[in-house]
């Protein structure tokens, strides 16, 4: 297998990883919501985090020559050798947090999905062609709620204050770049996220504004997520998970 | 006043439906014709506008179907019910292929699968995601939810009849 197609396989894997674990993280809502049709949406965003991951999962395998299948990459891998992004794999606290955090990922999703649209991989533009219509309509239900807790009571608006002290050291890693990813760009298969921060910046900054909240640049910048270098909570996630499968191994629904 | 609507077709379908008038499969398509979406009774997936193209190739027909939502849990029963629908009429070799490209959109929908929406108290998409209430008709209404009973609705209520109902989401 030469470079190019394994850096791809690579890149593939990470953008899966990255939409199965949110989609774990939000289905931890699912009979847990603050009301039931929160409930439901956000067990529906989890569905189509689920959907996202498997048709980047699946195109991985493809290109892997079908020696391993996408649950076996999803089930069967260790937290080591999960390449998500870190803000992904955040417990979901509070609904404040998963909120906040949502709406963060809802305007990265926007600006970098459009730009993936265009990759010189007719696979890879498609299945973003997808899902950007999904992100988009997530986000329309993000930022009322961002909004709306915002303006609401002291204890919502500190609420939402400390969710975005706790995410401000997570958001750098969604614009850095590896070595690898940027031969990626070179061929025009991906995006170079570095170049997406400053619209994201703008994006998030002005729309907290209206509201008279504030989100601090870090100058700190937990990375490692692609490295399969984690916080401590994604283990602890993936064994609840992953525990069907490894207690039953090759069971099948 | 009295409220005149043009019906007008979307491209999309204009497209899909020139499509479907030229295929030299028809026997095909009409046997897809049985096949329903299992969220959305009575709806076909040639209204639902997922059924996009029929293919042979050595033999082997293929049904090239797109997914409306990603994680769209119907997606493998349709799948199956394909099958058996088209073993039933006597076709056997037959490969059911989920295509991203084009992204399917609500435009896809037919008229008659529309009507059909509004029939079974759903209200149907809008192109300026305008909901009318299925039940009385009326505009006076409120969003409960942006995700309904499945991913493709949002649920309203309406401030005349006070009926409540999804609105499948346009898209």
């Amino acid at each position: 297998m030469n470079d190019e197609k394994q850096n791809l396989i690579r890149f593939l894997i990470g953008l899966a990883d990255d939409s199965v674990v949110l989609s774990h993280r939000l289905s931890e809502w699912c009979s847990n919501g603050p009301f039931l049709e929160e409930d439901i949406a956000l067990s529906n965003i989890a569905l189509d985090y689920i959907g996202r991951a498997r048709m980047f999962y699946q195109y991985a395998v493809e290109l892997e020559g079908d020696v391993r299948t996408e649950d076996d990459i999803a089930y069967l891998r260790n937290e080591r050798e999960y390449t998500n992004l870190l803000i992904h794999e955040l417990p979901i606290n509070d609904f404040a947090f998963t909120m906040v955090r949502q709406y963060f990922l809802d305007v990265y999703y926007c600006q970098y999905l459009q730009q993936l649209c265009e990759s010189s991989d007719e696979r890879i533009a498609a299945i973003s062609a997808k899902a950007i219509k999904e992100s988009r309509y997530h986000l329309k239900r993000s930022e009322p709620w961002i909004k709306q807790l915002s303006e609401g009571t002291e204890e919502s608006k500190q609420r939402i204050q400390l969710a975005l002290d706790e995410l401000e050291n997570f958001v750098g890693e969604l614009f850095l770049m590896e070595d690898w990813e940027k031969t990626l760009v070179e061929s025009g298969i991906a995006v170079d996220r570095r170049q997406l921060q400053k619209n994201w910046d703008a994006q998030v900054q002005s729309f907290l504004a209206e509201s008279e909240m504030t989100f601090p640049e870090s100058a700190l910048q937990i990375r490692g997520g692609r490295n399969g270098i984690h916080t401590e909570h994604l283990g602890h996630m993936l064994s609840e998970m992953q525990y069907i499968q490894r207690s039953m191994p090759g069971l099948q629904w | 006043m009295v409220n005149l609507q043009i019906p007008t077709l979307s491209p999309e379908f204009a497209k899909r439906r020139a499509h479907r008038n030229e295929s030299e499969y028809q026997a095909i398509w009409n046997v897809l014709d049985k096949v329903f979406d299992p969220e959305l009774p009575g709806l076909t997936i040639w209204d639902l506008g997922i059924l996009q193209d029929i293919r042979l190739v050595d033999e082997v027909y293929t049904i090239v179907v797109t997914p409306t939502y990603s994680g769209c849990p119907a997606v493998d029963t349709i799948n199956s019910d394909i099958k058996t629908e088209l073993a039933k009429a006597g076709f056997n070799e037959v490969v059911v292929k989920i295509n991203l490209a084009p992204a399917w959109t609500t435009e896809m929908m037919s008229p008659a699968g529309k009507a059909h929406l509004k029939s079974i108290n759903i209200a149907p998409p809008d192109e300026n995601d305008k909901v009318i209430c299925p039940n009385c008709g009326s505009e006076n209404i409120k969003l409960i939810s942006q995700f309904g009973s499945t991913a493709c609705k949002s649920l309203h209520q309406c401030f005349d009849c006070s009926e409540a109902f999804d609105y499948f989401k346009h898209f």
